[in-house]
């Protein structure tokens, strides 16, 4: 038995580890989805992230937890900056500045000598452990349980239903949204630092367009009602083509297939919150 | 308490507003009516700083609020509903009216996360409040519906309870009779009454008659985004310039 659940964790707890960074990964665009805005930079929050952490441990041989939090300040510095001006405006303006910023630094990766430009970064210390990743989901899932019932998840989820009446009950939209999408990009941040210390190797092609559409498809397959939603939708497309695996070269056909049946007949996510009426 | 000086508002070449000047007092339940497109809805969007006027000043309490952000001032103690509904629908009735709330709490996002004492007392002292507040509108048994559930009527009075939680010095209300039945009509004048009483200053547009005149102390005519009459009921009802531009002479 205790051999069995050996060779078992062996196979696969790299798709666990994978699973705890696609779930935070879902709760960064989250937050930012509950106050109505779609961002599309949260692959390159990631990245940056991810590349922060990773050069504080081997170029500086900082301590992990240093490395981790600059991992998650950068971006969220990032984001604040381009938040600020866009998020004044409402509307689709953030998803068009974080597209346009997601090439911008997916070209920087590939190009600057400090993040080994197109050859990426090899050799990153193996330091993410196991509890590293319960202890960041637990803290996470503990800020947006308060988070719910607070005065401030009050106002983000006025703002996601309507930003002019809650403008007109004193809230102040721009600030809500500039700070949950920093704290998303802060998240992201988190989120890369840790996948860096696990997978040994950083290449700048893995925090393109394609990866932000999927933490997106993440969220909205789960729900965006509660933030259990973005949790569910990741664990569920985390481990689908694997489970699929057996079928073989159809397998990613069929993984669409079932997403397009979910969206179908479950236009609000898995997950949804219904009150009585 | 609250002051226009000659505001103009032009949406390209078409003038909305034509140096209008208008005062409310404290206390009054000020009705302000006028034709279809005579520029109601476009002054209340100028007051509460949604929109900004082409020329003019809103003084508010003796600030100057014209470039103020809506926020700061809902802040400042005004509060408004819209001519089309404007709740929050996919939350429940007690969370509109919480959300509506949002300034009078003072917790900061460390107590949040710490659960500090401040946060729990607070959160049960405005849930008390906010029941307090839907049952002005007889609104307290649905308070853990969906918002969206409500009827039509309902809706409208939900906005204003909203409204009433910011917990305003003076509240715009944007055609509250709109859609409602006779009946519904008859509680609600009751209902802005009762608000009136308890200090809250009221300023309405509505095009149901017997529903400004009945409620109103004073009230402004407003035509092509001029301010044609400005007097009691009486004397508007029976103005030549309204009741040519407005009411007919049936009215008088
Ligand atoms: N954003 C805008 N852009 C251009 N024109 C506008 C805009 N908003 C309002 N208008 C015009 O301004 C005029 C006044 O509109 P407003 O909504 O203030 O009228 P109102 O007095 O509230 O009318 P109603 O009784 O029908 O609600 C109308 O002619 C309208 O078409
Ligand atoms: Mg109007």
């Amino acid at each position: 038995m205790i051999e069995f659940l050996m060779s078992f964790w062996q196979t696969y707890n790299t798709l666990f580890y994978t699973i705890m960074v696609h779930g935070m990964l879902a709760l960064s665009i989250y937050i930012t989805l509950a106050c109505g805005q779609l961002s599309l930079g949260n692959a390159a929050f990631m990245g940056i992230g991810a590349y922060t952490a990773a050069l504080f441990t081997m170029k500086l041989n900082a301590p992990f937890g240093l490395a981790l939090l600059a991992g998650g300040m950068l971006p969220a510095f990032v984001a604040l900056i381009i938040g600020a001006p866009t998020l004044r405006l409402s509307g689709v303006y953030l998803a068009m500045a974080t597209l346009g910023f997601g090439e911008v630094v997916r070209v920087v990766f590939l190009n600057i000598s400090i993040t080994g430009g197109s050859v990426g970064l090899n050799g990153v210390p193996p330091k993410t452990e196991l509890w590293h990743l319960f202890l960041v989901m637990g803290v996470l899932i503990y800020f947006f349980l308060k988070l719910k019932n607070s005065r401030f998840g009050r106002a983000m989820e006025a703002i996601r239903e309507d930003e002019v009446a809650a403008s007109v009950m004193g809230i102040k939209t721009t600030w809500f949204k500039v700070w949950a999408f920093a704290i998303g990009a802060f998240i992201a941040g988190i989120a890369g630092g840790l996948n860096a210390h696990f997978t040994f190797f950083l290449s700048p092609r893995e925090y393109g367009f394609d990866f932000a559409v999927d933490i997106l498809t993440f969220a909205i397959l789960g729900g965006t009602g509660t933030f259990w939603g973005p949790l569910v939708g990741s664990t569920i497309l985390t481990i689908m083509p694997e489970m699929l695996r057996f079928i073989g070269p159809y397998r990613l056909a069929l993984n669409g297939l079932i997403l397009v049946l979910v969206v179908i007949y479950l236009p609000n996510g898995i997950i949804t919150v219904k009150k009585k009426d | 308490m609250l002051q226009l000086e000659n505001i103009i508002k032009d949406f390209g070449g078409l003038r909305v507003l034509d140096s209008l000047s208008l005062q409310v007092e404290e206390g009054l339940i000020f009705g302000l009516i006028g034709p279809n497109g005579a520029g109601k809805t476009t002054l209340f969007n100028i007051i509460s700083g949604l929109s900004r006027p082409t020329n003019g000043q809103v003084i508010f309490n003796g600030t100057d609020i014209t470039h103020f952000s809506p926020s700061s001032i809902a802040a400042r103690g005004m509060g408004r509903t819209f001519q089309n509904i404007r709740i929050f629908k996919e939350l429940s009735l007690l969370e509109n009216v919480l959300a509506g709330m949002h300034c009078l709490y003072t917790y900061s996002p460390v107590a949040m996360l710490l659960n500090l004492p401040i946060q729990r007392q607070e959160e049960k002292v405005m849930r008390e409040k906010a029941m307090e507040i839907l049952d002005i509108f007889h609104l307290t048994g649905k308070a853990q519906r969906q918002a969206e559930s409500l009827s039509y009527g309902e809706q409208r009075k939900l906005e204003l309870a909203r409204a009433l939680a910011t917990s305003p010095k003076l509240i715009l209300v944007d055609e509250p009779a709109a859609g409602m039945n006779p009946s519904e009509t008859e509680e609600l004048m009751g209902e802005i009454v009762q608000i009136n009483n308890r200090g809250y200053t009221i300023c309405l547009i509505e095009h149901d008659m017997k529903f400004v005149m009945g409620l109103c102390q004073q009230v402004a005519v407003l035509n092509f985004g001029k301010l044609i009459a400005l007097g009691t009921p009486e004397q508007v009802k029976c103005n030549p310039l309204v009741i040519e531009a407005y009411l007919g002479k049936d009215a008088c």
